[in-house]
């Protein structure tokens, strides 16, 4: 009711009301963030009498301490990225895109990617939006792979769980696969291999209404990407932590090196392989990881592995049909296939 | 009044749909809801992100579920 009551009444302003509670929910989410560890340490081994250096003891104490971590984590940046995702919309994307040059096209399509609101079942209609709106094809596909691969729930669980450094190779590496295999797709001139359909579409006039938005709406926009997101994830975030935890404490150390460790090469081509049926958002596939990883699988290789099932996903494939042509779905996922092998073995070969 | 909700099916647009009957019948308004799926269509109103509300031939929201305050404000007009 708030939210009515603000559009028909303006001068009842209520935004100091949300930032003083915004500021004081801050510090208690920073003041339980610090006790995290220690409560999970006392609830494993005073609280569940679990032995100190058991594997059910790391197992347990490791599933205390991330689940909180990393839901709570997942909160805040989920929050930080809709206050400014509700700069944005798929309208005003198009607008930026429409009659940029190539290169720099593709660089600013994969950047606002990020921060554009989307979901994959509106690709199709996003597509068509700017492909008829002048929006060159290479460009369109930089947006369509960074959208759902660049997102705030990967790297809010990987800056949780792997810290910021990786969270940041991530964004990195995925927004130059993204600039670059879109970059080629423009090259190959493919623009034939659109459904035909597509092209005779008129798209029609009818304007969208501006919707203004104060401080006090972005606030409430941010925390219901909260409340939707966190309310949708949480049960995988808890089940990933789960198998990951019992990787933690069960898996011999060094374990994973035999198999997705660097000196096999071939680890990295079989990763991606794997990836590209396998469908499953970031927050079920990223707890899983970071046991993969202390246990001594490549970051290379994992990262190979994450980044193809996010991005190459056989939904999106089928929804995509319906505007491409075979030819230009397989182009689609051997170029993007071919970007994610080279970030695998770049990072296999320098970290 | 014509109301048409536009998109392929995923579970926002259901949303969307089922929250707009819901209002409609609540404010015993005279109006009629339609699903629009068909992905021509929904281009042709020249929307590209779902779910979206249009009325009476205007875009109303698009690519997120309403709110149904804001849902009682089209249909109140």
């Amino acid at each position: 009711m708030e939210i009515s009551e603000s559009q028909h009444a303006p001068h009842k302003n209520l935004l100091p009301l949300y930032l003083s509670g915004g500021i004081i929910g801050l510090v208690i989410w920073w003041l339980i963030y610090r006790q995290l560890l220690p409560f999970a340490s006392f609830l494993t081994y005073s609280v569940l009498n679990i032995g100190k250096s058991s594997h059910l003891g790391a197992s347990v104490e490791f599933f205390f301490y991330d689940t909180p971590k990393v839901l709570m984590l997942l909160t805040l940046v989920v929050f930080g990225v809709g206050i400014i995702r509700s700069f944005f919309t798929p309208e005003k994307t198009r607008l930026m895109l429409a009659g940029k040059s190539e290169f720099v096209g593709n660089i600013l399509a994969a950047l606002l990617g990020i921060v554009t609101p989307f979901c994959s079942c509106s690709a199709v209609p996003l597509f068509i939006g700017f492909v008829t709106a002048g929006v060159p094809l290479g460009v369109t596909f930089s947006f369509l792979i960074s959208a759902p691969m660049v997102n705030e729930i990967a790297l809010g669980l990987l800056y949780g769980l792997l810290g910021w450094k990786i969270a940041a190779i991530y964004m990195g590496t995925g927004l130059s696969v993204a600039i670059i295999a879109g970059w080629v797709i423009g090259r190959l001139k493919l623009e034939n291999h659109i459904e035909d359909w597509v092209k005779e579409i008129r798209v029609g006039a009818a304007s969208i209404e501006e919707q203004t938005m104060t401080w006090q709406d972005r606030i409430i926009y941010g925390w219901d990407a909260v409340k939707d997101i966190v309310g949708r994830v949480w049960i995988y975030v808890i089940l990933g932590i789960a198998v990951g935890a019992g990787i933690h404490g069960y898996v011999p150390e060094g374990f994973m090196a035999s198999i997705m460790g660097k000196g096999a090469w071939w680890s990295v081509p079989l990763a991606v392989l794997i990836g590209i049926p396998m469908y499953s958002n970031a927050a079920g596939i990223i707890p899983v990881v970071e046991a993969l990883l202390g246990k001594g699988a490549a970051l290379g290789t994992v990262l190979a592995f994450m980044m193809s099932v996010i991005a190459l996903s056989l939904p999106e494939m089928v929804i995509l049909r319906k505007v491409l042509k075979m030819r230009l779905i397989w182009t689609f996922i051997g170029v993007v296939a071919c970007g994610i092998l080279i970030v695998g073995y770049l990072f296999n070969a320098i970290i | 009044m014509e109301i048409k909700v536009l998109g392929p099916g995923c579970a926002k647009c259901q949303q969307a749909e089922k929250l707009v009957k819901e209002t409609v019948a609540e404010m015993g308004a005279d109006a009629n809801v339609e699903k629009v799926t068909d992905m021509m269509q929904i281009a042709g109103y020249g929307v590209f992100s779902t779910p979206a509300v249009v009325v009476d031939g205007v875009v109303k929201c698009a690519g997120k579920v309403p709110k149904k305050e804001e849902i009682k404000q089209w249909i109140g007009k």
